[in-house]
């Protein structure tokens, strides 16, 4: 028998026992690829499926691998924003890729966590956790992601959906008295509109404590032992804070002035003839100039200007400005023009309300509006607005008979 | 904050002071310091600062404080005229 020799065993469980040596069996490939296996075209393949892998899922971008925890693996986020997540927060801050901006709500691990560390909480719209995240290079903290539907903190907390219930959901469904041996929660402070702190204590055992209002002040937050001070526990509205809303009250707007083209338009060719199309090219180019004076005004200009206009109510705010603004244009234009006084006053009324009204919708974007002071001046601002345009339309109309 | 001021006299917040336990958690949730802590209770400190958010409110352990929370957003309060409290919404293609 000992004199039987194979020597190129590959043939598995047909070799007779103990003649194969059981590591050169395990070492062979049961295929082996050779130099004229590669792939005739194409470029060449990447490198194979990661152990972390799973069929119909994908590892997200801002993954950089997985640690194990008695509750399961947790994904370890990068704090480094990159390409993509630049282009999205691009997308989100100009308004069209805004809706279903999100991440999956779960446990997320930031550097090296244990039991001990911090657990952060906030909201799964990507602008939201990707805000968090580049303020925690170097910390070694657990991210909890609530369910929002992919809106923000603030705006969910307002809402509900980042509410009591959800936390103490969230809490229950990554097992995270699993996870960690201490029993708190770090949660924004602008989460406190939707979230009991009692309750959430009552129904998980997990204490709330209120983290400052802004991500960057987190570190020191931590450092200084979950203390705050007053700076850290208010909202601010600074030029650069107004700046990066302006692209989305454009977007807003976007799907109206359509509407308004139109009615521009029909409105400017009636006259003697009953419509004339050079009419409706010549004086609704006019209009919508002057108008576009009001758009400007109150998407960019008062959001800009914001506490340097005179008033309080933001209708007024962006009236007054609006009025400005385009008797300005007007009286620019009058000059190149022979602009008759009466269709200039229409023109300036219409922008004036356009302006207002925009003006008076950007109460929803900041962060200090009272819904009884909007309610309340909505309901003097409205039906003033809206004379302003009935009297600007047959103004116009009017002046061309 | 104090440079940009809205509406004065029109929030719905009160605070009873007798309920009042002065634990403070009302200081530390408003976003805009409208609370001030008076020896052991709490008082409303910069009424017309409140924003309504009810961050306050929900988080009172003794119900000392009440206010209407809501969103102080045009888009959403033209909706609720229309369609009704329950139906509104925000965030479609309105405001936050």
């Amino acid at each position: 028998m000992g004199a039987v020799k194979k020597p190129d065993c590959d043939c598995g469980a047909a070799c007779p026992e103990g003649q194969c040596d059981p590591g050169r069996l395990q070492m062979m490939p049961l295929y082996k690829a050779t130099d004229t296996d590669q792939p005739c075209c194409g470029a060449p393949a990447g490198p194979p499926a990661g152990m972390d892998e799973r069929p119909g899922y994908a590892i997200c971008r801002f993954v950089d691998g997985f640690i194990s925890t008695p509750a399961g693996k947790v994904p370890r986020i990068k704090t480094a924003l990159a390409r993509p997540d630049h282009l999205g927060t691009l997308g989100a801050r100009m308004g069209f890729a805004r809706k279903d901006y999100k991440v999956a709500p779960g446990l997320y691990a930031v550097g090296d966590p244990d039991g001990d560390s911090p657990v952060l909480v906030t909201a799964n719209y990507k602008l939201s956790f990707d805000h968090l995240r580049r303020h925690l290079f170097g910390m070694n903290t657990w991210i909890l992601v609530l369910d929002t539907c992919g809106i923000n903190v603030w705006c969910a907390a307002g809402k509900g959906t980042f509410g009591t219930g959800e936390v103490v959901d969230r809490v229950q469904a990554v097992r995270l008295d699993k996870v960690v041996n201490h029993r708190r929660l770090i949660l924004p402070q602008l989460g406190a509109p939707g979230v009991s702190a009692s309750m959430v204590r009552r129904a998980s055992g997990f204490e709330v404590i209120w983290g400052p209002v802004r991500a960057q002040d987190l570190p020191l937050f931590l450092q200084a032992g979950y203390k705050a001070d007053g700076a850290m526990r208010c909202v601010t509205f600074s030029m650069k804070e107004r700046m990066v809303l302006v692209p989305v009250e454009f977007y807003l707007v976007g799907k109206p002035i359509l509407w308004m083209c139109a009615a521009i338009f029909i409105l400017s060719g009636l006259g003697r003839h009953l419509f004339s199309i050079s009419a409706a090219v010549e004086r609704g180019w006019i209009a919508g100039v002057v108008s576009a004076v009001g758009i400007v005004v109150g998407c960019a200009a008062v959001p800009l200007l914001l506490p340097w206009i005179p008033g309080r109510a933001f209708a007024l705010k962006g009236g007054l400005l609006g009025l400005v603004a385009s008797a300005g244009v007007v009286i620019a234009m009058s000059s190149g023009t022979h602009m008759r006084l009466w269709p200039a006053v229409a023109l300036v009324l219409f922008a004036t309300a356009v302006s207002s009204y925009i003006a008076m919708n950007f109460t929803g974007t900041t962060p200090f509006t009272s819904p009884s002071g909007v309610e309340k001046e909505m309901r003097v601002a409205i039906p003033i607005q809206l004379s302003a345009v009935v009297a600007a339309a047959g103004i116009w109309v009017g002046a061309a008979f | 904050m104090k440079k940009i001021r809205y509406l004065g006299n029109v929030t719905t917040l009160a605070l009873d002071a007798d309920a009042c336990v002065g634990c403070g958690m009302c200081i530390l949730v408003c976003p805009h310091a409208v609370f001030a802590m008076d020896q052991c209770k709490v008082r409303i400190g910069d009424r017309d600062g409140c924003m309504e958010c009810g961050a306050c409110a929900g988080n009172c352990p003794t119900g000392a404080l009440s206010v209407t929370p809501g969103v102080g957003c045009a888009a959403y309060i033209i909706q609720t005229w229309i369609k009704g409290r329950e139906k509104a919404s925000c965030g479609g293609a309105g405001c936050c």
